[in-house]
């Protein structure tokens, strides 16, 4: 019981990211027709966001280090610390929490500036001279990731306060058999509230209206005068924030480095495909799917039936998918057929 | 009338032929036997390779490995304070480079990647004409490597490679590794876990799905289970899987009560993190408080994981904090030139390309064999690891091996990690054929 609770957890959280990353990517595909391979690149500047944000908070000057005797070595204290001690130590702290904040403009303009700059050029090319150029563009980001703040993963801790684990088997009548990283609960949380949101922006506002009636029929919305391109810009810059913040939170999960992105762009394709091509509710529901799964794949009973399952789940999962339905889980008709 | 007439037969012509052939390719056998060995240097100056990780998952230990081979380059041309080659047992360096040529060296990126470290080794020894390839970070890579310099004919002088094989079932006569490897590990950790922990303990490995990863996960099994311990599950995880988390579950209600990471480098900060995360450290199985164990551990690797090492035990080949005469001048020496304390990886990396330097010079020549023959056997100090011995049978070297802990309250941003033991070498010794280590050197190769 305990250890399928945990597994459920760990799967939900995973398939949290996949389904934040995959949404982005329909999103985009949905609107503009594009399929962008640049989108693992907007995850990555996400987290880099809170790494530069960090870095930021603790600049430091350099102090002597007078315990060290063979050489000249220097402590460094955050300017922070200096001015404001220990509320500048709290403010250190939550990096990731003030970079989430910092990062939905950023990542807002990084979307306007690649969809205006370069995206757009490519609405009426073939498929494959989209991928090309965007997995260009997302190789083109890397370097410069690289080139700025080295091939290292950077740690990017959470607060303190949420640090520690939370005891769900309190929950469960079983204390101490359930344990769950706060941060981890916090990400799952926060990917729901991402999906719901995004999902009531499209639901509930006019303009989410028209851009749903232009993923239905762009040419009809546009003869009724609505300009759908520009809102269409819009929702690319939305797909980037969401890309964006996904990166940010899972900062503390795992130390970002350059390639971060690369490594979830590829499973997140995966999704959007077994999910259906173009249906956002597909991506969503095939991110949790193939999160769980995953998850339970590595469960040791699993393995012992199965060696190496774990590896190869998900990729076994869409070939099933995709022989059964292949338009995906929730794919509509005539998208990417002909 | 046709040539033949003219007494030019088949045969004739044939003879011609093969002598034709002979004669043309006759400057190629010239060019070949003109040098004893393969990238003689003919010059005033002797080219090193230094082939170590700058980018993937081992990039931290890549960097410091290619700090301490830089600092090595000084001392052996005379430059600095000289490092450990003033506590070297060995006095046959002058300081004037190496048999009187000026060292220099050319650099490549592993990328932690058999294939790109194999290219860039090979680059360096027909495209640069080095004499000796060095570095490491991963035993994959260091194999790999080790086995084309065998097929090459050149020397390879191991960095950070921990796996049996490379000195076991992979040794090569053309190879030479310094650091300690996961036997060792195994037999210097179990008698302090078996002091800290009891006999009594249920074991789960985390293991690095390749050779280092492997061997170590064995090593580790056998030296606990020689105390009485049971090891529980020895799950296999791929290389660089960034999040354990589905990994870690499993262990929490496995009814282990002690967690045996066998992850290095980046692999080894998101386990242990994420270990931690999940409330490990803290929980208590079967009446006895959890216990995480890394039987490699890295100063590096203690940067990066924070405060997430404390208190928990592992092994290194060396530690800055020693206090030996050799130790103390290599420290002092890469402090004042970089700002901050040498890593493992570095203190073996520098101590290999002083060992390759003395032992050219001690041989007089930079022929692989004739230079293998100068290291085999090699007793030497000095060196930050007390008495050390260049074992023939394998090129493996014995000294002594650092259990450490990380440590409570560090006092400065360096004092990560504390040595618990310094394990003696006999200790750590085995016989070179045991059948985790059963293997050939086979001959040597000076490519020539």
């Amino acid at each position: 019981m305990d250890a399928f609770v945990l597994q459920m957890l760990n799967g939900l959280d995973k398939g949290g990211a996949y389904a934040l990353i995959a949404l982005g990517l329909t999103l985009i595909f949905g609107t503009l027709g594009v399929v962008n391979f640049a989108h693992g690149a907007l995850f990555m500047l996400g987290a880099f966001c809170a790494v530069t944000i960090q870095k930021l908070l603790t600049l430091s000057k350099k102090v002597k280090d007078e315990s060290i005797t063979f050489f000249d070595a220097y402590k460094e204290i955050p300017y922070l610390e200096t001015w404001f001690g220990d509320t500048g130590l709290v403010i250190i702290d939550y990096a990731v929490p003030i970079s989430l904040l910092a990062a939905i403009p950023i990542m807002l303009i990084i979307g306007l500036i690649m969809e205006r700059g370069l995206i757009r050029f490519f609405y009426n090319r073939s498929h494959a001279e989209q991928i090309l150029v965007t997995f260009g563009l997302a190789i083109v980001l890397q370097e410069l990731v690289k080139a700025i703040y080295g091939a290292n993963p950077i740690p990017t801790p959470a607060p303190e306060v949420v640090a520690g684990s939370a005891d769900l088997g309190i929950l469960f009548g079983v204390p101490g058999t359930i344990v769950y990283p706060y941060w981890r609960l916090i990400y799952l949380f926060f990917s729901l509230a991402v999906i719901g949101g995004v999902f009531a922006f499209l639901q509930f506002t006019t303009f989410g209206m028209v851009v749903r009636a232009g993923m239905q029929d762009r040419e009809t919305v546009g003869l009724l005068g609505i300009h759908v391109e520009r809102r269409f810009t819009i929702v690319f810059g939305i797909a980037a924030v969401v890309a964006g913040l996904a990166g940010v939170m899972y900062t503390p999960i795992l130390p970002p480095d350059y390639h971060i992105g690369m490594e979830f762009l590829v499973l997140s394709f995966v999704v959007v495909v077994v999910g259906g091509m173009g249906s956002l509710p597909g991506a969503v529901l095939a991110g949790f799917l193939l999160g769980i799964l995953q998850s339970f794949a590595s469960m040791n009973e699993v393995k012992s039936i199965i060696p190496g399952i774990d590896q190869i789940i998900i990729y076994l999962i869409a070939v099933i998918v995709l022989q059964v339905r292949p338009r995906g889980l929730l794919g509509r008709k005539g998208v990417m057929e002909g | 009338m046709t040539v033949f007439d003219k007494g030019v037969s088949r045969r004739s012509l044939m003879k011609g032929g093969v002598a034709l052939t002979a004669g043309l390719a006759a400057p190629h056998f010239f060019t070949k036997s003109a040098y004893a060995y393969l990238n003689e240097p003919t010059g005033g100056t002797v080219t090193l390779g230094f082939n170590v990780p700058q980018t993937g998952a081992y990039a931290d230990e890549g960097a410091d490995e290619l700090r301490a081979y830089q600092l090595a380059v000084k001392h052996i041309n005379g430059e600095g304070d000289g490092g450990m080659l003033n506590t070297f047992s060995s006095k046959a360096l002058k300081g004037n480079g190496i048999l009187g040529k000026k060292v220099e060296y050319v650099t490549g990126d592993t990328q932690t990647k058999s294939d790109a470290a194999r290219a860039s080794a090979k680059r360096m020894i027909e495209k640069d004409g080095v004499v000796m390839v060095t570095g490491g970070s991963s035993s994959g890579v260091a194999i790999a490597v080790q086995s084309l310099c065998q097929e090459a004919g050149i020397i390879f002088m191991a960095g950070l490679t921990h796996s049996n094989d490379t000195t076991g079932k992979d040794r090569r006569a053309n190879g030479f590794r310094h650091f300690f490897n996961a036997y060792q590990s195994g037999a210097a950790l179990a008698p302090v876990l078996e002091a800290n922990y009891g006999k009594d303990r249920k074991a789960y490995h985390l293991t690095a799905d390749y050779t280092w990863g492997w061997t170590q996960e064995e090593s580790i099994a056998d030296a606990t289970e020689a105390l009485g311990w049971q090891t529980v599950e020895k799950v296999r995880t791929p290389l660089g899987a960034g999040d354990f988390s589905q990994y870690i579950t499993p262990v929490l209600n496995s009814g282990a009560d002690v967690l045996i990471l066998n992850h290095y480098g980046k692999d080894m900060v998101n386990s242990l993190t994420q270990a931690v995360q999940f409330g490990l450290r803290d929980k208590q199985v079967n009446g006895k408080d959890f216990a995480i164990v890394v039987p490699l551990y890295s100063r590096l690797m203690a940067q990066g994981a924070g405060e997430n090492v404390k208190g928990i035990f592992g092994s290194t080949n060396w530690h800055w904090s020693l206090s030996d005469a050799g130790s103390q001048a290599f420290v002092k020496s890469f402090g004042a030139e970089y700002g901050f304390p040498p890593s493992q990886a570095a203190h073996t990396c520098y101590v290999q390309a002083l060992l390759y330097a003395d032992a050219a010079e001690r041989a007089g020549t930079f022929a692989p064999c004739e230079l293998g023959k100068a290291l085999e056997g090699f007793e030497f100090d000095g060196m930050g690891n007390g008495p050390t011995l260049y074992r023939a049978e394998d090129h493996q070297c014995f000294k002594k091996v650092l259990v450490v802990k990380g440590k409570d309250n560090p006092s400065s941003q360096f004092d990560l990690l504390e040595v618990v033991q310094e394990v003696p070498r006999e200790q750590v010794t085995y016989d070179a054929n045991i059948p985790q280590f059963a293997g050939s050197l086979g001959s040597c190769n000076n490519g020539a």
